[in-house]
């Protein structure tokens, strides 16, 4: 297991290296300069070379790279070019926001759509899979910008009982912060219950054809001890694959949800500095978004390998 | 029994204390802005959405732009110029300080004038500030200006948020605190949420009503109705979404008023570059634009059709929109004339808003019928600012020139347009040197004639204000005649 586990985190190291060299490489040939972009068309050029300056854009790209990853290592990620801030405390200040917003998400389509998959597999064939069945597919259909102005449009414009948008901040208190979160999250999480129902359900279908599953049922096993006993954990790789994968899309989907509600999260940050050429915000969210997405896949690696013994010795 | 008269009367007062504290106005505003800003400090920066902000409630001049237009005394109670238009003496306010209790003196504006012309300057508007030859404080309160040549619109210029006095104290931190004159106080920035503001106890001139101000930034248009519409917001002065104005039109609750603002709507033209180097050809362009189409598809009906690049609620505008009127088949026979019976092909890059991006496709389809035949490229801010307006590698592009009084840019020889006429330029030296109102007028008059005739771009429509807000809230800007969301005269009324 250990061995395992060092030899992920190896993989992990090289991954993130390769990620921040394309990353700074894709966006410094990215065409616009960030100091014409910050002073607009009617700025004179010795005005827009003065801010360059100060910027630190007059600097060699590989001097530039090297002084952001060594400053990266240390955890200084540089200063936003537009905000002047420390970078690192716009990810913080941004990640207080979707880290729960994408765990929200992450549990909600978990409770829904692990017992929506067992039901539906426990009753194969049945009209209550196939309504199920029919409502996951709608679910994956509709996009989530779009269920989110659904959401807005019945729960704050009509019924008022949440903000349609905007974030009060956690020292606002912890009810008014959950109750800004909470159509987000449903947002983001409806489509992505659907696909882990759907999955729930096709794994938990194979896993009941197998030989012990009727060996259990055989020795007098009630079928509800049977689902849960024998079924369902040996159907919950493939359910972890998808949650693993899932994270990374709840992330990537909070650019646009956090659009939707005018959220000030990392996704958001992220769009604004990329429309702004902010090159040291977006390398550095990217590369976040990176690090957390392989850093899940190690976690979800060594989640199979405690699932299934098998996997340790490859 | 007296003990429950007593308890009676008590809670009697107490519900007649409750209902006429009820009956007081509100005093806090929360309003929306479609974009957040960069940093908080105009003196370094172009973006609209920090004077949005901070001018007039944070940081005023030693001038101001009124609602109308007009320059007003702000910092400078009043001043006077030489007869040779040469030098201008300012006499500032007595007793005006700064928000961290500094006060203002004749060495901040001296300060202030000569960070913004200075090497270094980052001033996104350096050029306002070209003609000042000297800035020197003659006692506490009175400053002297001395400009190299005659600049007819100096006063004006001083009005602008990016000429606003700071103090040097504060002048470095001014863009994550900002530290002003003005009847509102710096209070927060959440970055990617608000902005908030509060009511200066300590302010020089006329007190505001509203003691808390908070701004949202709301980009998404569909976001933007939808926080209208739950009363998140109170108001949206330059509402994004054209499309939905219909939908508060008639609501009782909101107030909708259409203004205009200083955003002359533009398909620019390469005048450098082959075919559009040929009057014909631009004319040829110009005679297949319906506007009302353009501004019916990109706009919802809201704008006004211009013929060259002046604001129609400018005194000095001349409506020269039939100058070359809607009219395809005359379009083709220009077009055959100048060499291209069967049109020809050509780029059109359109920047991000919605007014570019839509206007662009009708644009391009009215074009195709006439024979020319447009490539959509959609660019970003970024990559159009690169492209199009540094390296002038285009065809065609939309955009809105939302500076005020800024037709002054056709006399700029390395201006994206490429467009060099002598008889413009010298109409504009001479407006430089002529400070008469009347006669300045004039010169904007033929100003504005020579472009249209020169059909330099195609004249698209003024962009509209479409200000949206809470039926009882009154105070706000109906018209932008410069980027500025003034909440001096801002009260609700209820």
């Amino acid at each position: 297991m250990l061995s395992y586990a060092l030899r992920r985190i190896v993989i992990v190291v090289i991954t993130l290296l390769a990620a921040s060299v394309v990353v700074f490489a894709v966006l410094e040939i990215v065409p616009g300069d960030p100091a014409r972009l910050m002073l607009g068309i009617n700025a004179t050029d010795d005005a827009v070379a003065a801010l360059r300056q100060q910027m630190g854009l007059d600097q060699p790209l590989v001097l530039r790279y090297f002084a952001w990853i060594g400053g990266m290592l240390s955890g200084d990620f540089g200063r936003s070019y537009t905000y002047s801030v420390p970078v690192i405390d716009l990810i913080r200040e941004r990640l207080v926001v979707s880290l729960p917003l994408a765990l929200m998400a992450l549990a909600l389509s978990t409770a829904i759509a692990i017992p929506v998959g067992v039901f539906s597999a426990a009753r194969r064939g049945t009209a209550a899979d196939t309504g199920v069945m029919a409502a996951t597919q709608l679910g994956i259909a509709i996009p989530n910008f779009w269920f989110a102005i659904l959401l807005v449009y019945v729960f704050a414009i009509a019924l008022r009982l949440v903000p349609a948008g905007g974030f009060p901040g956690w020292e606002a208190g912890i009810g008014k912060a959950l109750a800004a979160l909470i159509l987000p999250a449903i947002a983001l999480a409806l489509p992505q219950a659907a696909i882990l129902a759907r999955v729930t359900r096709s794994a938990l279908l194979d896993v009941l054809g197998e030989d012990y599953i009727r060996t259990a049922r055989a020795k007098g096993l009630p079928a509800r001890l049977v689902l849960r006993r024998h079924a369902l954990r040996n159907a919950l790789i493939p359910v972890l694959t998808i949650l693993g994968l899932q994270f990374a899309f709840l992330l990537a989907g909070t650019i646009i949800i956090e659009n939707v509600f005018y959220l000030p999260g990392l996704g958001r940050l992220g769009f604004q500095a990329i429309t702004q050429r902010d090159l040291i915000v977006v390398e550095s969210v990217v590369v976040l978004l990176v690090a957390t997405v392989v850093i899940v896949n190690f976690l979800v690696d060594l989640a199979y390998a405690w699932a299934d013994p098998r996997l340790r010795r490859r | 029994m007296i003990s429950k008269t007593s308890t009676f009367l008590a809670g009697a007062a107490l519900a007649l204390a409750l209902t006429s504290s009820a009956f007081a106005a509100r005093t806090d505003l929360t309003l929306a802005i479609q974009l957040e800003p960069p940093h908080l400090d105009p003196t370094a920066g172009a973006a609209g959405a920090i004077d949005d902000i901070v001018y007039q409630n944070i940081f005023q001049g030693l001038t101001r732009i009124g609602p109308d237009g007009a320059v007003l005394p702000s910092l400078a109670e009043s001043w006077s110029v030489s007869d040779d238009g040469l030098t201008y003496t300012f006499k500032l306010h007595d007793g005006v300080t700064f928000h961290d209790g500094t006060s203002l003196d004749a060495g901040d504006v001296v300060f202030s004038l000569d960070r913004a012309r200075a090497d270094d300057s980052t001033n996104a508007q350096k050029a306002l500030f070209s003609a000042i030859a000297s800035a020197e404080a003659v006692d506490d309160l009175t400053v002297k200006v001395t400009l190299s040549r005659p600049q007819g619109s100096f006063l004006y210029n001083m009005g602008w948020g990016d000429a606003v006095i700071v103090a040097p104290e504060s002048a470095d931190t001014n863009k994550e605190k900002p530290v002003g004159t003005g009847p509102f106080k710096f209070v927060d920035w959440a970055q990617g949420s608000s902005a908030t503001l509060e009511k200066n106890a300590d302010y020089w001139g006329e007190p505001v009503a509203l003691d808390k101000v908070t701004y949202r930034f709301i980009s998404d248009p569909a976001a933007a109705t939808a926080a209208l519409l739950a009363g998140d917001i109170q108001a949206f002065p330059s509402f994004p979404a054209p499309e939905a104005v219909a939908q508060f039109e008639g609501d009782p609750r909101f107030s909708v008023v259409i203004g205009s603002t200083e955003g002359e709507t533009i398909l620019s033209t390469n005048n450098g570059k082959e075919p559009f180097s040929d009057l014909k050809v631009r004319q040829a362009i110009a005679h297949a634009l319906d506007r009302q189409a353009i501004i019916d598809g990109a706009m919802f009906g809201f704008g006004t059709p211009i013929g060259t690049h002046f604001a129609p609620h400018n005194p000095a505008y001349v409506e020269l929109v039939e100058t070359y009127p809607y009219d395809p088949e005359k379009s083709k026979a220009l077009l055959a004339e100048a060499g291209y019976p069967d049109g020809f092909k050509a780029t059109l890059k359109l920047p991000p808003p919605a007014y570019a991006r839509r206007g662009g496709e009708i644009v391009a389809a009215q074009l195709r019928e006439v024979g020319i035949d447009l490539e959509i490229i959609p660019v970003e801010w970024a990559q159009w600012l690169d492209q199009v307006f540094k390296q002038k590698d285009y065809d065609l592009t939309i955009i809105s020139h939302t500076e005020p009084n800024d037709i002054g840019i056709y006399a700029r020889d390395d201006y994206y347009f490429d467009y060099h006429s002598d008889a413009f330029k010298q109409v504009m030296a001479e407006l430089d040197a002529t400070a008469d109102e009347d006669k300045r007028y004039e010169l904007l008059r033929q100003a504005q004639e020579i472009i249209a005739k020169d059909a330099v771009n195609g004249y698209l429509f003024e962009l509209p204000k479409l200000g949206i807000w809470d039926a009882k809230l009154e105070g706000l800007w109906h018209n932008l005649p410069v980027q500025s969301n003034d909440l001096s005269k801002v009260h609700w009324t209820d």
